[in-house]
């Protein structure tokens, strides 16, 4: 959902809660009489329960009322005929996807939308296994005719255009500088990228875009859904993995689940660099730029894992371009 | 059959199908030829294969990185905690 400030934004966020369980009351920052508007649709629909802020960044309000949660969009997203569609897809696939309530509404000028509350992901037992086969669910459904294309990865080149001064910053655009012009330029312009397959894709996968709800795990926020390149679901963990701060085994198992339940992105065996690697590496210099970003606006030095990722920078310099 | 060392009397066992002689007196073990390699062969198949470790890029980072930020398989960490549950 935050798409252009993403130097802290977490999509997932706002239905993960985070660590901690959301507290506040009231917004912060967008206007109190959005949240009040947001609150009355969500007492609405909901069994009952005070209106709490679940997020509230980056021009996106969420609001949870018991077992709803009530979203307004950035105001620069596309809120229009591609989201619906989008939500179209999710209903359609609720085994998959968590069905939305309502939405788009149109609330004091912004988009809204309605879902049922999901239970985030606990950081102390992610469930890799039912992640890789959730992704793998998704990769081999039927591509529904009405899911928008996906483009192309867009991200990495804002960050890499929002980066400060500094030694940092300067590692991860020489990083960036080996990207193929085709991602570099990131110009989304809904076109098919390079002849890859094309299947039903998240389109911005972590592990805050999975709740669970009533009997299983389901996938949130459909801003990204599309028709796409499936590799580009795997690239975040990927890049974790070979930047060194997801444990190989975590990776193995969720990559070995995704395999075993005939997840199309990358060979079943054989080499799974050959689709894996431009991936991995463009996602390792988004995450490296966030972090870069991130510590700037809070004013603080890189952490481990933060200066783990602008190494990895390092290496893909030496390692030289990757494939086109 | 006495014990060649002590002369203590011996006793055969079987352990996974191998026979063993082993002094009563100083414990000492008698093998016939090929039990050796037969007890090594057994070893070598109870021990699980070390777990491959999975591939990665010519990029990647070097084996010993992994594990040093953390432990436990646990995501609590700052940094880390954004970078595999946000955008």
């Amino acid at each position: 959902m935050t798409r252009r400030s993403p130097a802290r934004a977490a999509p997932g966020e706002w239905l993960t809660g985070r660590v901690r369980p959301p507290v506040d009351r009231s917004p912060r920052v967008s206007p109190p009489a959005l949240f009040e508007r947001l609150a009355e649709i969500g007492r609405a629909r909901s069994a009952g329960g005070d209106a709490s802020v679940l997020y509230d960044r980056h021009g996106v309000l969420v609001v949870r009322v018991g077992d709803v949660v009530v979203k307004a969009h950035q105001a620069d997203r596309d809120g229009g005929p591609r989201l619906e569609r989008r939500m179209r897809v999710a209903a359609s696939l609720p085994e998959l996807l968590l069905p939305p309530l309502d939405g788009p509404l149109r609330v004091d000028g912004r988009v809204v939308t309605v879902w049922p509350y999901g239970e985030p992901v606990s950081p102390d037992a992610v469930p890799w296994e039912e992640a890789g086969r959730l992704l793998a669910a998704l990769h081999t459904c039927p591509v529904p005719a009405d899911a928008p294309p996906w483009g192309r990865p867009t991200r990495v080149g804002r960050l890499v255009r929002r980066l400060p001064d500094g030694p940092e910053a300067a590692q991860v655009r020489r990083a960036f500088a080996t990207l193929p012009s085709w991602i570099r330029a990131g110009e989304d312009d809904g076109g098919a990228d390079g002849g890859a397959p094309q299947r039903l894709i998240h389109g911005d996968w972590h592990l805050g875009q999975l709740v669970r709800a009533g009997d299983g795990w389901r996938l949130i926020d459909v801003e990204d859904l599309g028709r796409g390149d499936p590799v580009w679901d795997l690239a975040r963990p990927a890049a974790l993995f070979s930047a060194g701060v997801l444990p190989p085994g975590d990776w193995a198992r969720f990559l070995r689940a995704y395999r075993e339940a005939g997840g199309p992105a990358v060979p079943s065996d054989g080499d799974l660099w050959r689709v894996l690697d431009l991936p991995a590496r463009t996602l390792a210099i988004q995450i490296a730029a966030t972090c870069v970003i991130s510590a700037r606006a809070d004013g603080r030095p890189l952490d481990g894992p933060e200066r783990a990722l602008v190494d990895t920078c390092g290496r893909i310099c030496e390692a030289g371009p990757g494939m086109t | 059959m006495h014990c060649p060392k002590c002369h203590g009397v011996m006793r055969t066992y079987t352990r996974s199908g191998v026979h063993i002689e082993q002094c009563d007196n100083c414990r000492g073990i008698f093998l016939d030829y090929g039990e050796l390699e037969a007890l090594t062969r057994l070893e070598g198949q109870a021990r699980p294969a070390p777990p491959a470790a999975p591939a990665a890029p010519a990029w990647g980072a070097p084996a010993q990185v992994h594990h040093h930020h953390h432990g436990g398989g646990h995501y609590h960490h700052g940094g880390l905690f954004h970078m595999l549950f946000s955008t």
